[in-house]
């Protein structure tokens, strides 16, 4: 698009090269631009607005319902789903189980990727074997992923067979309250640790060498130069690892599902397991509704603070 | 960029908003197709049924196709409802057990003792009353049982000479074919061979109500006759799983929890399941023996294993449903059904019927096994709300398998845990 072009469909009507053609009424080259950009985005639009916000839309409406599909019901009852949700004994649980995978997976998931970006950041012989080492898992299928580690995790296992040999005796990994969260959110720290430290490293890498340079002359050590140089600046990265990792342990459910079953007892039914199990299994679609719309309240919550919070410690956001 | 029509008709092009309109459903009016869902992916069960709806479709043109529709076998209740949920029903479904309750007594099967018993020749008073009983609410049927399949206990006795035990038989013969005696061979199996004693199969430490195959030994209940009060807690339950408690953890006899060992491949020596796991057997890696399961202090017992198949209220086609499942079931098609499934026709229940089906098991095994069984067989256990409840007492017996668990305790809780849902 020349220059004149752009001026003349930013000047509208108003003003008209005095030799040139008069634009025609209705479809001018600006107009035409904006229609072709939205049909462009027209099919991310459409999938969007029919898979995402007309089911979210939905999951409110439904949230106000009694429905259940084998009865037939679906009748409107108000807040009850509501009042329900305040009420239910096994909610303070499941959010207890949701926030122990929560924290123990970003926790350990940030810190194990950033340590790995930062050791494999090193100009040294084999480390493209080893991030491709971590990062491999990413690729592996989920389900496929977890159905092994769940035969690797049973007492006569794999790691107890590991731990037998180093002369120590592993315990029933899946089978106890404790280990078996523990299990859980290890697996899925080693599945997708690889994605968050690509992400580290190509911040990592993106840290201009003359900091380090500067730092150094100022006599700054190796902790002092993480700190003050490497975490400032990657901190935008830091923000969006996080963000990602936080929503994504929300959601977490098919390793529950293979992995323990939410149990033993209840111990690693996470909100989206029991959401499942009331819409699916309990065949309580209007109960799920709600839970669904809690889990999206939390999640808004979590992201809305953690973008508030940039401004506190990411560069460049003030 | 310069912006001309012809952009404009690519980018129009590229929108799925130009293939929304080109769906589009075909009229009410002509030939329907019925949708079937069923939990085997079995090249042998889906020839058998195709050539049933073959046969169907020569005589009834209105129908135009009958599709079997295999879900997994994991989760098929929650995909069937969902399917239900998302407006997507089938017109006929198989229902499993447990499930039974919530799809007969809700209105979600449309009633079929009217369309059954005004076919020529079905012969309604033919089924069984025991087989019938789960399926029916205020005295309709909702569903026909068409597996009705007791439980037994397959032994591996190759494991058992190798370890001095007697043979099922054997002990069977003597009158000591008892759990206690089972535990015995069981536990000198997992202490002096790689493999174990004896699995519940499909228990798991998750599946309970396949432990009803050992509770009703001792007479134990889940919850009453009539579902409202909580059995768990009861003596005869205390008792009966104390012993399998001290089965797992004390004798060995049974692999612990997150333990698997499959009969089938050779690792266990005995394993209680339904006969249609003969199957499994037949490259005959070892020798084995098929026996009804073993008695309890309350003496023998059998327990009894169903499915159904039922017409959904909310089928698209309930009517035609309704048509050809009394085809599909009446007494003809009944015997090919047998080749696969206990049939619950008592004319059917003969040992040359099932033979034809389970070729690797004789004639005796499948009367004493099956026939002298499903008269007096207790159902698997099952209550309106089963979902719920399984849950609930699945979480609440975790507790149990631990080696020092308090039996009576964690049972007293399991029944705090279901008695919300028993009230209901």
């Amino acid at each position: 698009m020349s220059r004149a072009d752009v001026d003349t469909a930013a000047s509208g009507r108003r003003t008209r090269r005095p030799d040139g053609p008069r634009p025609r009424r209705g479809w001018t080259a600006r107009r035409r631009e904006v229609a072709a950009g939205y049909l462009f985005v027209a099919p991310q639009l459409l999938g969007t607005v029919l898979f995402v916000l007309v089911p979210l839309a939905l999951v409110f409406w439904y949230s106000f319902h009694e429905w259940n599909v084998l009865v037939g019901s679906f009748e409107f009852t108000g807040a009850a789903n509501y009042e329900r949700l305040a009420s239910d004994p096994a909610l303070p649980g499941v959010l207890g189980a949701t926030a122990t995978f929560s924290v123990g997976l970003v926790v350990l998931n940030l810190s194990l990727a950033l340590a790995l970006a930062v050791l494999l950041n090193q100009k040294l012989r084999g480390t493209i074997v080893f991030r491709t080492l971590f990062f491999s898992p990413v690729a592996v299928t989920l389900v496929a992923w977890t159905i092994v580690w769940r035969f690797l995790l049973q007492d006569d296992g794999g790691v107890n067979g590991l731990l037998t040999a180093l002369g120590t005796e592993g315990p029933n990994w899946l089978r106890r309250e404790t280990t078996a969260m523990i299990a859980v959110i290890v697996v899925q720290v080693l599945k997708n640790v690889g994605l968050n430290m690509v992400l580290f490293l190509a911040a990592l890498q993106g840290v201009p060498q003359e900091l380090y340079e500067a730092s150094m002359l100022d006599g700054a050590g190796r902790w002092t130069r993480f700190r003050r140089v490497t975490v400032p600046m990657i901190s935008p990265t830091i923000l969006l690892t996080s963000i990602i990792t936080v929503v994504g342990s929300l959601q977490v459910f098919a390793q529950i599902d293979v992995l323990t079953s939410g149990g033993p007892g209840t111990s690693t039914t996470v909100l989206v397991y029991y959401l499942y199990q009331n819409a699916f299994q309990f065949h309580d679609f209007g109960y799920g509704a709600t839970l669904s719309v809690l889990l999206f309240a939390i999640v808004l919550v979590l992201t809305v603070v953690q973008w508030q919070m940039r401004r506190k410690w990411v560069v460049h956001e003030d | 960029m310069r912006i001309t029509r012809r952009t404009m008709v690519a980018a129009a092009a590229a929108s799925p908003l130009a293939l929304a309109s080109c769906g589009g459903e075909s009229g009410d009016d002509g030939p329907v197709t019925l949708r079937m869902t069923i939990w085997s992916a079995n090249e042998d069960h889906l020839a058998l049924l195709d050539g049933i709806a073959d046969d169907y479709l020569a005589d009834h043109p209105e129908v135009e196709a009958i599709e079997f529709d295999p879900l997994p076998f994991e989760g098929y209740t929650s995909t069937l409802t969902t399917q239900i949920a998302g407006d997507n029903a089938p017109d006929l479904a198989w229902i499993l057990e447990n499930s039974a309750p919530d799809f007969v007594t809700t209105g979600a099967l449309a009633p079929l003792g009217d369309k059954l018993s005004g076919t020529d020749g079905y012969e309604l008073d033919d089924l069984v009353p025991a087989a019938t009983d789960l399926w029916r609410h205020e005295d309709e049927l909702y569903a026909y049982p068409f597996s009705t399949s007791p439980f037994a206990m397959f032994v591996n006795t190759d494991l058992l000479a190798q370890v001095g035990q007697p043979t099922a038989s054997e002990l069977i013969a003597s009158g000591e074919w008892t759990w206690e005696r089972a535990v015995e061979a069981g536990a000198a199996v997992g202490a002096q061979t790689d493999a174990d004693g004896i699995v519940i199969r499909d228990f798991d430490y998750a599946g309970w109500d396949n432990l009803s195959t050992l509770w009703t030994g001792w007479d134990a209940r889940p919850w009453s006759e009539d579902g409202t009060e909580c059995g768990f807690a009861e003596p005869e339950m205390v008792e009966a799983l104390g012993f399998m408690h001290e089965a797992v953890f004390e004798h060995q006899a049974m692999p612990g929890p997150g333990t698997t060992a499959d009969f089938f491949a050779g690792e266990a020596a005995m394993t209680v399941t339904q006969i249609s796991r003969a199957g499994l057997l037949e490259d005959g890696s070892f020798a084995w023996e098929l026996v009804p399961l073993p008695a309890g202090p309350a003496g023998e017992y059998s327990v009894i294993g169903q499915a159904g198949i039922g017409v959904l209220a909310v089928a698209p086609h309930p009517e035609h449903a309704a048509d050809f499942l009394a085809f599909m079931t009446g007494p003809e098609n009944s015997e090919k059904l047998a080749q696969f499934f206990p049939p619950p026709r008592q004319s059917q229940l003969t040992a040359e019927v099932l033979g034809q089906a389970n070729p690797l098991l004789s004639d005796e095994q499948l009367q004493a096994v099956v026939i002298d069984r499903i008269d007096d067989g207790v159902v698997k256990p099952s209550h309106t709300g089963q979902a719920q409840i399984d849950q609930a007492v699945r979480a609440a017996l975790d507790p149990l398998w631990t080696p020092d668990a308090d039996v009576e305790g964690v049972l007293t809780e399991v029944c705090a845990a279901i008695d919300p849902f028993l009230a209901q």
